[in-house]
């Protein structure tokens, strides 16, 4: 397995740790500290393997990012470079064209990114597109509203409690804050867009959905209540 | 929006922190907001909770205290609200460890969350706890894990799959638990759900025979599915250059190897599947190649048939040419692991590993020098040894002494003959002199001593080397040792194993001489020096005093003799060390003698030479043993007596040394109780020059047991009248007692 990953950058500012084993913080502190000062080292010629402590690491530089991963001694060291690779793809598909600056400003994202593509120092999911999927998804929960999933109904904004009925409002999952708002809203000309998988409607249930994330794409669904 | 007017949102603070010029200042902006913070998770503001939570882990990637935001972890993650929860898990991920008590407080939190039924909250949870779930927190929601790995949605069920290895590694009895679903878990298509049922499947293997037994029954299964993968045709999804899931084939092929080690069912099962993947997978990208070299591992583990390792071997000799410099790095660990087991077929390639020593890249080179020395044998050693002796000389620092003491273990171990076995030894010295280990200089001179008919050549090829380099320790430790011992081999007529050499004996001996002085020699070269003159005196010149020759505690300054030998004790004269001080003949005697007592231990001063004036040369200073001088026509002194401690002085003036006296004092105990830490100092007048030798010892034995002496050496050059002090301190019946004196009635005849 995987014990950590940092991202850091040739200055030696760290960008993400992800650590896969539990480590105090003063230990993690220091063990960054001794590796960055390590990969930093070495010349470009050199290769991306190296043996730091009881750990093999394997490293690679993008741009002006360090991506550095310390395994196993049983793992393999060729496979963890194309693991490291799959995560730079999955950064540059979603920030379109990634570069440091996206890291720093959304670091969280890179996490997020990070948790969909590996689990426990491991892989779960060796698809591309399923990984970024998922992550859409996740952005669009992360609505600046209040966000759940009505069985048979699909997707639904928060809205007006009292807007909304009584059977509707027994069928959610959790209690809706008084006063939070649901859309109501006349049904208006749908807009030929990819549909995310996760909404559905059927035509006497039509919710409205905004998205503001960045590239992905914006439905207008409306909702028609009792 | 904002909590209070002048809190930033997160993307702002990290502006700000960007645009600080110095360390100072990004402090203080971080402080400053840590105490917005502080103050907003205070008042409980629900609302922006999230966005204070993500600005305080920011600041913490960045190396600045965050502890106060771990309560805050938990009141996000039990939030109702997405956003909520995504950076809550993302803190209790970041903040909170197993060491936290707060860590356990999220176990509940999971677990409704677990239960919940929106998937991408149940993802959260589950990779919270893949990621940070301590033993107690496993074993509390493994039955929820366990549920999860039914669960409708393929996205969820990798998530299960994946904490499910994780709880097995931290409580490996929940294997209980996971098991029996592996079974129906081998069934999917979900490539992701495969892939982390194959790492719980190998995680249970690695922590239980019984497992392992358990699952050997699948090999077949998974040989299918993995022929299956190889064998189907280019699915965009998941291959990566042409490779059908590489990460799945690598953790498939891993499995296999755990199965099929050491069972030969097993092995021969996915014999033909191997081959099938050894050969015919696509290896002009990494990712065929790593798949090539998990295959290779997984060969070389089994019981494999013999010509499928030479396959695998063939295929890193491959990698060994790939310009890929990782790929070389793979080949050459895997080549070193199997140096042992499959010998001939890595020597194969040892022309290849040669190769591989020339690599700029260190931690190559490191390797193939490890491997290239594992491939010596007695064949190829005199190439081999030439090989690595070139590397020698242009490697890293880091690298000499591997590779140097890996020379020398070599050769000890297939030199052809001893000359070649004396010449690589010798070469190594020269090129890694400083690098080698101690046993270096032991084992030549061993070496070459036990070689007679070598010692000629030997000292030859000793000498030449010191004459070029007299800076590498321990070449020039042999070198003397060899030319103390050999010295009339190397001075008489020629060897014809090397080119003639006509050597003087002045030169053996300035050579010598320049080795001592030399502020590179170590004290213990200038000791191989020192004994190597020492022997030479004898041997050049036949006086067969070795005996005398090796007592010597201190070395002493001494003067040079009559011309004859004049030259041999150039270099004697440098080499004693004392600290002869005249001394006042009045007041400041006290003083005086403070200074002069350093003699006996204080080899670390370096006084200037003596003048040689006529007087003892070293042979003669040596030839003077410690006990009694023999009866001379001047009578001896009384001069002290306390308690039966006795104190005598006997007088020799060597004749052809009118201004040398000798004087030795004895002391010598009646008494009871022993003498014990027994020291005598002298001082003398100014003009006159005094020395020391150390005693015989420090204890004067009671009951008139054998008394101590010590010879003090006195010149007068002015032949002026001899006045003497003496100071005398020891112990003696449980005190210790001091007593300084001058010499009264001292017989003119040991001054005029």
């Amino acid at each position: 397995m995987m014990r950590f990953m940092l991202l850091f950058s040739r200055q030696g500012k760290l960008r993400l740790q992800k650590w896969y084993l539990a480590t105090s913080d003063k230990e993690r502190k220091k063990m960054v500290r001794e590796l960055m000062q390590v990969v930093l080292a070495r010349k470009p010629k050199m290769c991306s393997f190296l043996e730091w402590r009881d750990l093999k690491v394997v490293y690679k530089r993008y741009a002006s990012l360090y991506f550095c991963c310390a395994i196993e001694g049983q793992d393999n060291e060729l496979i963890t470079l194309e693991l490291i690779h799959r995560y730079v793809e999955l950064l540059d598909k979603y920030f379109g064209s990634v570069c440091e600056l996206d890291i720093i400003f959304n670091f969280e994202k890179a996490y997020f990114i990070l948790d969909e593509f590996l689990m426990g120092g491991d892989v779960q999911d060796t698809s591309k597109k399923s990984v970024l999927k998922a992550i859409e998804q996740a952005d669009l929960l992360q609505e600046e509203k209040h966000f759940w999933t009505l069985p048979g109904l699909g997707s639904v904004k928060e809205g007006r409690a009292a807007a909304i009925s009584q059977d509707a409002k027994a069928a959610l999952p959790v209690p809706l804050i008084p006063g939070t708002r649901v859309a109501r809203f006349k049904a208006k000309k749908k807009k030929k867009r990819k549909i995310p998988s996760s909404i559905c409607y059927d035509n006497d249930n039509v919710f409205r959905i905004s998205v503001s994330c960045a590239n992905v794409f914006i439905v207008y669904l409306e909702c028609k209540f009792d | 929006m904002v909590a209070s007017s002048s809190s930033l949102k997160l993307q702002d603070l990290i502006q700000e922190i960007r645009e600080a010029k110095t360390q100072a200042q990004e402090r203080e902006v971080i402080q400053k907001e840590c105490a917005h913070i502080r103050a907003s998770f205070r008042d409980g503001d629900p609302l922006h909770r999230h966005r204070q939570l993500a600005k305080l882990l920011y600041v913490h990637m960045l190396g600045y205290p965050a502890h106060f935001g771990q309560m805050e972890c938990l009141k996000l993650i039990a939030s109702p609200r997405f956003t909520d929860k995504r950076v809550g898990y993302l803190g209790a991920m970041l903040l909170l460890d197993e060491r936290q008590d707060a860590h356990l407080l999220i176990t509940n939190s999971i677990k409704n969350d677990l239960s919940q039924g929106i998937q991408a909250v149940q993802g959260l949870a589950l990779c919270t706890l893949s990621a940070t779930g301590s033993a107690e927190m496993c074993r509390d929601l493994a039955t929820e894990v366990e549920k999860l790995l039914l669960q409708p949605s393929a996205y969820v069920r990798k998530k299960a799959v994946l904490t499910a290895v994780h709880m097995i590694r931290k409580v490996p009895e929940l294997s209980n638990i996971f098991l029996p679903p592996c079974a129906q878990l081998l069934h999917e298509h979900h490539h992701g759900v495969l892939l982390g049922t194959i790492t719980l499947i190998t995680e249970l293997c690695e922590r239980s025979p019984a497992a392992l037994k358990h699952f050997r029954k699948m090999v077949p299964q998974l040989v299918h599915i993995l022929r299956t993968l190889v064998t189907t045709g280019y699915s965009t999804e998941h291959s990566i250059s042409g490779v059908s899931d590489p990460f799945l084939q690598v953790q498939i092929l891993r499995l296999l190897r755990i199965l099929g080690r050491n069972h030969e069912e097993s092995s021969e099962t996915m014999n033909d599947l191997l081959a099938q993947v050894a050969t015919n997978t696509d290896t002009s990208r990494n990712a065929g190649n790593a798949v090539l070299f998990e295959t290779v591992l997984t060969i070389m583990d089994i019981h494999s048939a013999a010509g499928l390792r030479v396959l695998a071997v063939n295929i890193l000799g491959r990698f060994l040419l790939n310009s890929d410099r990782n790929i070389r790095y793979v080949a050459l660990t895997s080549l070193l692991r199997l140096v042992q087991s499959d010998h001939s077929a890595v020597q194969r390639h040892r022309p290849t590993v040669v190769e591989c020593l020339r690599e700029p890249d260190d931690s190559l080179s490191r390797r193939a020098l490890e491997l290239s020395l594992a491939l010596v044998n007695s064949s190829n050693v005199r190439a081999m040894t030439q090989e690595l002796q070139g590397f020698l000389e242009s490697c890293p620092p880091d690298l000499q002494a591997d590779c140097a003491s890996g020379i020398l273990l070599a050769a000890e171990r297939f030199a052809p003959t001893k000359r070649w076995h004396i010449d690589t030894t010798l070469r190594v010295l020269m090129t890694a002199g400083t690098h080698v280990r101690d046993d270096a200089v032991a084992n030549l001179t061993q070496l070459i001593g036990g070689a007679q008919e070598l010692h000629a050549y030997s000292v030859r090829r000793l000498y030449s080397a010191l004459a070029e380099d007299i800076s590498q320790q321990p070449l020039v430790q042999v070198a003397a040792w060899c030319i103390g011992e050999y010295g009339d081999l190397l001075l008489e007529g020629s060897c014809e194993e090397t080119e003639p050499l006509q050597v003087e004996e002045e030169e053996v001996l300035a050579l010598l001489e320049r080795v001592l002085q030399s502020h590179m020699s170590l004290p213990a070269t200038r000791g191989y020096a020192l004994t190597a003159l020492m022997k030479l005196s004898t041997r050049l010149h036949g006086d067969n005093k070795a005996a005398i020759l090796e007592k010597i505690p201190l070395v002493e300054r001494g003067g040079s003799q009559a011309d004859e030998e004049a030259k041999e004790s150039k270099e004697t004269a440098q080499l004693s060390e004392a600290a002869p001080v005249p001394t006042e003949p009045q007041a400041s005697e006290l003083l005086d003698l403070l200074d002069l007592l350093d003699g006996p231990s204080g080899d670390a001063q370096h006084p200037p030479p003596l003048d040689p004036t006529p007087g003892g040369a070293l042979i003669h200073l040596l030839n003077l043993p410690c006990a009694p001088p023999p009866p001379a026509p001047i009578p001896n002194l009384k001069v002290f007596e306390r308690e039966g401690l006795q104190l005598n002085l006997s007088f020799v003036r060597p004749p052809g040394t009118p201004t040398l006296l000798l004087i030795t004092v004895t002391a010598t105990n009646t008494s009871g109780g022993d003498v014990t830490h027994f020291i005598c100092q002298a001082a003398v007048p100014k003009s006159f020059q005094l020395q020391l030798q150390a005693p015989s010892g420090d204890t004067v034995p009671a009951q008139g047991g054998l008394p101590t002496t010590q010879l003090l050496r006195i010149l007068n050059p002015k032949k002026a009248p001899l006045r003497l002090k003496l100071r005398l301190t020891y112990n003696h019946f449980g005190q210790s007692v001091q007593e300084i004196f001058e010499v009264n009635n001292l017989p003119v005849e040991t001054w005029q």
